[in-house]
């Protein structure tokens, strides 16, 4: 035992790898490739319990830690570990994953052994990108992530697929690009990858604000943040079922979950600078992204643009920079990846059946699905943020800490357009549920429809239960990414439970001095596990 | 009963009907109607039955001390922010549960006969008792998040209820507008919750509820300097919930549900939980002037607004259903004046007069073979004996006659704005009641007098409705009878019950408003007592009258009412037909210009215009040059990708290794 927990983080990475590797190999039959990844995917998500269950939730720092020299004399290392934000996005990969390999059963029929390989291959880079502490490592992962959705989208795909992987591919190459030139001139400041020497690093202010804008660009094109948007429309409109379900369900947060773990923490200047701006473009995403996703014909690039929205909402809450407000923007990742994970699986069920997803060709289709419909409304009412469902804790959290943010400037002002997405998203999602599903049967095509059989309710059922059980007890994830919230924005000078009486006292810790960076940094070493 | 053990009945009266919906949602039709329909009744009834025993436990409280609590976990628990999962119960909400099971036991029972032939049988009844689960919620949430939650919980039941049968595009169209004309309201809620929260915040000692109403009430100092906007804010939501304007809109559309919805939700219960919300807030509305005042107009202005546009309407449930807003508008004007009491006092005799009408329309409608519009009715009085019997009770109780529970009700509300020296309102709520027995009278004559009007093929359907229905009609009506007598004022030799035991709950309110007759000086009160006798005597006459110009025009004098309609070119009673067009403004201003901006500007301009066209132009470039490349490999394995690109990682890393 003490091997496996010595070495789960790898393990828990690495297995769909391996996976992976056999699946382009020895397997070739079609039957055989899906139960493979599935049994694969499902002792991945087992062994990522153990994380769950063996995790100190009283700690900040990282956990489970595994170190060793790696690349040139030790200045790259192969280093992974885990905090409580990384546990649990890490355990919406591991749980995401089983079910979006059941849910391709039907749906993926060329190519099956190549089409789940890439799956795994993916989950491994999608954790490592959790997990990494070392950054060329995690500029590895990062990369990694975009080949097998570059081919899952670009063979898999739709009519443009084509047109819409290279889209993906290179808008988020851009980005990344960026964001290289700045780890190297970190690693040759500090003379390692080690994510806790450039945490100790006195950067300049104006290095700062350079560092900062080339990793934010990076992660606001995978988030999307606007106006950096528009591949991803595309991306999930051309993207297969499966596709859809990991891009919006993880792949979308890597983007805030960089901007948390390193954008913020290793350039405070930058923050301080640029979050009154970050923020308008997160309130704009949130109202834009909402009345774009109202006018849409297609159900799928309805629900992409209404992640524009719902991430909007996240960044705000990274960016109120308020510990309150940052949890609820990670909970809003767990939300958005159930609910709108659960929304693509829903848009492909009726896709499988009918292969078009214009509004117009629906209509009435409770009749005829009423168990769909059902589960298409629970789906609805999570995106929607209804209160005890998931999505209601994440906005709730998000827009109070806005709204009570003494650091942000005119963070009210924010937080009262930011609630307009309330409305807004009842709007779009509502009035679309309405003209798929209710009136009469109109259209002969939906008449002789199958309801939702055994396997896509399998597949349907663990999402809506963790969507209903994180909205009633949020504390299941808020208990784990507490006291890691404060760790990780303890660079921020921002203070955890003891909000100080007046704003002025406030201003003056969170403002460094401009040009000397922040003095206060706490270490983030790695103690060993 | 032992004394301790009576709060953890609070989560029960919650938690039962929620089993219930459970039960029928997920079996549904593999359920048989009558299990589905007695498990409904059951789960209501036994949460009324609870309500009862709990409500006994308060009366033996000494009148200060009536308070029990029952927290049953930590909700959301992150920093120094804290929302209990728990309930609460006080003389305001012991109230609310009576009103909210009671009436919602009647109903359940009611629908049983209503919808026997319906498809969606259990469904309905789902639906039904997830709609008590949430409004108990509401009214028994321990903090303003917890109602919050029920707030919500209730729009969605009534979305799904106004929708229920969907098969109709229009009534889906009411349901969604419902919900989203709610989410309005919920937004300007939502700003006031984040509002008393970030005020409170910083001062809070660790594990003190941050939204709980106790909380609340110990801080107001805190509170004192952003009253008037918190409450404003509040106020919004209520417009919302409580279809007062600009945000009624909603609710004369969701008649498109079930009759015995509009009976429960749309009239009885859910429509009060705004009052029943600014009722709860007292403490911070009488802090602020500004926001009362604002309270009070709005109500007033919704009484008289909806009143008029009920004076025309042909369809049965319309004319209830803006009669349900005017009088939504009598709470607020309650309320508006401080005196919240007397506003749960009407909210109480509403709803039992409000159900009886709906329910009894429903069994017209039922007898009519479906049929709304009462230009097509008449004639029913004798046919349908039971229902007329009922619905004249109720018309007598809504136009306020003496002895009836509106009377008592809704003259103590009129004499509340009097005495609080707002005249000008006490005018409009006066003129509103005229209009209101008026109205009512009309649709009385136009239903159940004169010759009926239906095809023969109708005429030879109708009948009276089953027990199951005419039952919760009976007891209604004795409920519309007698149910004011327990505020029987002082003026009239009574013991104002229902007033003193609401007292404890809105103490501050009263002495913060000097609005209390009876704690004033001597003379103070035997001058009042005259005019309080002027101004009663007065709005009886003028209900009367209204009732009685109503039955004259409607039955005797037919030419006059057709007069009005040509009068001035027919112009007053078009505007009015057509509710100001209201509707048509809010489409013409927001949704039509909305929509054409988000499809137009934001998608095609700016969306894939400028951003996709101009600034990805550049990479659209290369993606031509990328894609034609790949195209050679299209016809490749996988596992060619595949193993190209671990090859290349593997090289790298391989390189990386051995070159340090």
């Amino acid at each position: 035992m003490s091997f496996i927990n010595d070495h789960i983080l790898t393990l828990v990475t690495f297995v769909p790898l391996a996976g992976s590797l056999a699946l382009w190999t020895v397997i070739r039959r079609d039957g055989l490739a899906r139960i493979f990844a599935l049994v694969v995917a499902l002792i991945d998500f087992v062994l990522s319990l153990h994380l769950w269950f063996h995790f100190d939730p009283g700690r900040g720092d990282d956990q489970f830690v595994e170190r060793f020299a790696w690349l040139l004399s030790g200045e790259v290392t192969y280093h992974l570990g885990m905090d409580g934000i990384s546990l649990v996005l890490a355990l919406l990969t591991t749980f995401l994953g089983p079910l979006v390999i059941l849910s391709t059963w039907s749906a993926i029929t060329k190519r099956v052994p190549g089409f789940l390989g890439f799956v795994l291959f993916l989950q491994t880079a999608m954790l490592g990108t959790f997990f990494a502490r070392d950054m060329l490592l995690f500029y590895v992962f990062w990369e990694a992530m975009l080949i097998p959705m570059y081919f899952i989208i670009g063979i898999w795909g739709g009519q443009r697929r084509i047109y819409a992987s290279v889209k993906f591919f290179i808008f988020t190459m851009v980005g990344s690009v960026f964001m290289l030139v700045g780890i190297l001139w970190l690693f040759f400041q500090a003379g390692s990858m080690a994510l806790t020497d450039f945490l100790n690093l006195q950067i300049g202010h104006e290095q700062q604000l350079w560092l900062f804008a080339a990793f934010f660009l990076a992660f606001a094109i995978k988030v999307p943040v606007f106006p950096l948007h528009t591949w991803l429309p595309d991306a999930h409109v051309e993207a297969p079922t499966a596709g859809s379900v990991i891009l919006a369900g993880v792949l979308l947060k890597m983007g805030t979950y960089g901007m948390l773990r390193f954008a913020m923490p290793l350039f405070p200047d930058g923050v301080t600078f640029f979050a009154p701006a970050i923020s308008i473009l997160a309130v704009i995403g949130i109202i834009y992204g909402a009345l774009v996703a109202m006018v849409q014909p297609d159900v799928k690039k309805l629900v992409a643009y209404s992640s524009v929205s719902h991430l909007g909402f996240v960044v705000l809450g990274l960016f109120s920079l308020t510990p309150m407000g940052v949890a609820g923007g990670i909970f809003q990742m767990l939300a958005h990846g159930l609910s709108t994970g659960a929304l693509f699986l829903l848009v492909g069920v009726i896709y499988d059946r009918r292969h078009t997803r214009e509004i117009s060709e629906f209509g009435g289709l409770a009749h005829q699905m009423p168990l769909y419909a059902t589960f298409f409304m629970i789906a609805t009412l999570a995106s929607v943020g209804l209160p005890i469902l998931a999505g209601f804790i994440g906005e709730f959290m998000i827009l109070f800490g806005t709204f009570h943010s003494s650091t942000l400037v005119h963070a009210k002002l924010f937080a009262i357009l930011a609630a307009t997405g309330v409305v807004l998203g009842a709007i779009y999602m509502f009035w679309m549920y309405q003209r798929v599903f209710l009136g009469k049967l109109s259209n002969d095509k939906n008449r002789n429809l199958p309801d939702l059989n055994l396997r896509e309710i399998v597949v349907l059922v663990p999402i809506l239960v963790f969507i209903f059980w994180l909205g009633v007890q949020p504390g299941f994830i808020l208990d784990k990414i507490e006291t890691s919230v404060e760790h990780v924005l303890a660079p921020l000078g921002v203070e955890q439970h003891h909000e100080s009486q007046t704003s002025e006292s406030h201003h003056a810790r969170i403002l460094p001095a401009g040009g000397t960076g922040s003095p206060n940094f706490v270490v983030l070493e790695a103690e060993s596990h | 009963m032992e004394s301790h053990s009576t709060e953890i009945l609070l989560r029960w009266i919650v938690l039962i009907p929620l089993l219930g919906a459970a039960v029928n949602g997920l079996l549904n039709r593999k359920l048989p109607r009558q299990v589905a329909g007695l498990l409904a009744c059951t789960t209501v009834g036994i949460s009324f039955a609870l309500s009862i025993v709990v409500f006994l436990r308060l009366l033996g409280m000494e009148a200060e001390h009536r308070f029990l609590t029952d927290t049953v976990a930590t909700w959301i628990g992150y920093g120094n922010l804290s929302v209990d999962l728990g309930f609460a119960i006080d003389p305001l909400n012991a109230v609310m549960a009576l009103v909210v099971t009671g009436i919602g036991f009647l109903i359940h029972v009611y629908s049983l006969g209503y919808m026997a032939h319906d498809q969606g049988f259990q469904r309905f009844f789902a639906y039904l008792n997830l709609f008590i689960f949430s409004m108990m919620t509401l009214v028994l949430g321990e903090n303003l998040l917890m109602l919050f939650v029920g707030w919500e919980g209730v729009g969605l039941c009534s979305y799904l209820l106004i929708s229920f049968w969907f098969n109709d595009e229009a009534n889906a169209a009411a349901g969604k507008k419902a919900f989203i004309v709610n989410r309005i309201g919920d937004f300007g809620f939502l700003i006031g919750m984040f509002l008393i929260g970030a005020t409170l915040l910083p001062h809070l000692q660790g594990g003190e509820g941050l939204f709980s109403f106790q909380t609340l009430q110990h801080h107001t100092d805190l509170l004192a300097p952003v009253a008037t906007v918190i409450c404003l804010l509040l106020f919004v939501g209520a417009t919302g919930k409580s279809a007062q304007i600009p945000l009624y809109i909603w609710l004369p559309d969701a008649m498109a549900g079930p009759t015995p919805v509009s009976a429960l939700i749309h009239a009885a219960t859910m429509v009060t939980a705004g009052v029943y919300m600014i009722a709860r807030m007292n403490f911070l509305f009488v802090m602020s002037d500004t926001a009362m005042l604002v309270v009070a107009i709005v109500g007033a202005a919704t009484a008289i607004f909806a009143s008029s546009i009920a004076l025309v309407q042909n369809d049965i449930k319309k004319v209830l259903a803006y009669s349900t807003v005017s009088q939504l508008g009598y709470m607020m004007l309650a309320c508006g004046v401080g005196a919240f009491g007397v506003g749960i006092f009407h909210v109480m005799t509403h709803a039992f007069f409000k159900a009886l009408l709906f329910l009894g329309s429903g069994s017209v409608i039922h007898a009519m073979s479906d049929e709304q519009d009462m230009r097509v009715m008449g004639g029913l009085k004798n046919k349908l004996p039971i229902t007329y019997w009922t619905f004249l009770i109720g018309t007598l109780a809504i136009a306020g006659v003496f002895p009836a529970a509106g009377f008592f009700s809704k003259d103590e509300i009129l004499w509340k704005a009097w005495s609080s020296g707002h005249h000008i309102l006490w005018g409009v709520g006066f003129l509103a009641a005229g209009m209101t027995a008026f109205y009512m009278m009309r649709l009385v004559a136009m239903t159940f007098y004169g010759q009926n009007r239906a095809s023969a093929e109708v005429k030879s359907h109708i009948h009276e409705s089953p027990a199951t229905m005419t039952i919760p009609l009976i007891v209604l009506a004795g409920l519309a009878l007698v149910g004011g007598w327990i505020g029987w004022p002082h003026f009239l030799g009574g013991g104002a019950w229902f007033e003193a035991w609401l007292e404890p709950v809105f103490s501050g309110g009263h002495a913060a408003h000097g609005a209390v007759v009876h704690s004033a000086g001597e003379a103070h009160v035997a001058h009042d007592v005259a005019m309080e006798w002027t101004l009663a005597g007065a709005s009886l006459a003028w209900g009367i009258l209204g009732l009685g110009v109503g039955w004259f025009i409607y039955t005797k004098k037919l030419a006059t009412a057709d007069s009005f309609k040509k009068f001035a070119g027919g112009f007053p009673h078009r505007v009015l037909l057509n509710k100001y067009y209201v509707d048509e403004g809010y489409e013409a201003a927001f949704i039509r210009p909305g929509f054409r901006l988000s499809k137009t500007v934001l998608w095609k301009v700016i969306d894939a215009g400028v951003i996709d066209g101009l600034l990805v132009n550049g990479a659209a470039l290369v993606v031509a040059v990328v894609g034609s490349v790949l195209r050679i490999f299209q016809n490749g394995m996988v596992r060619f990708y595949a193993w190209s690109f671990t090859i290349g990682v593997t090289v790298f890393i391989l390189y990386l290794s051995f070159s340090g």
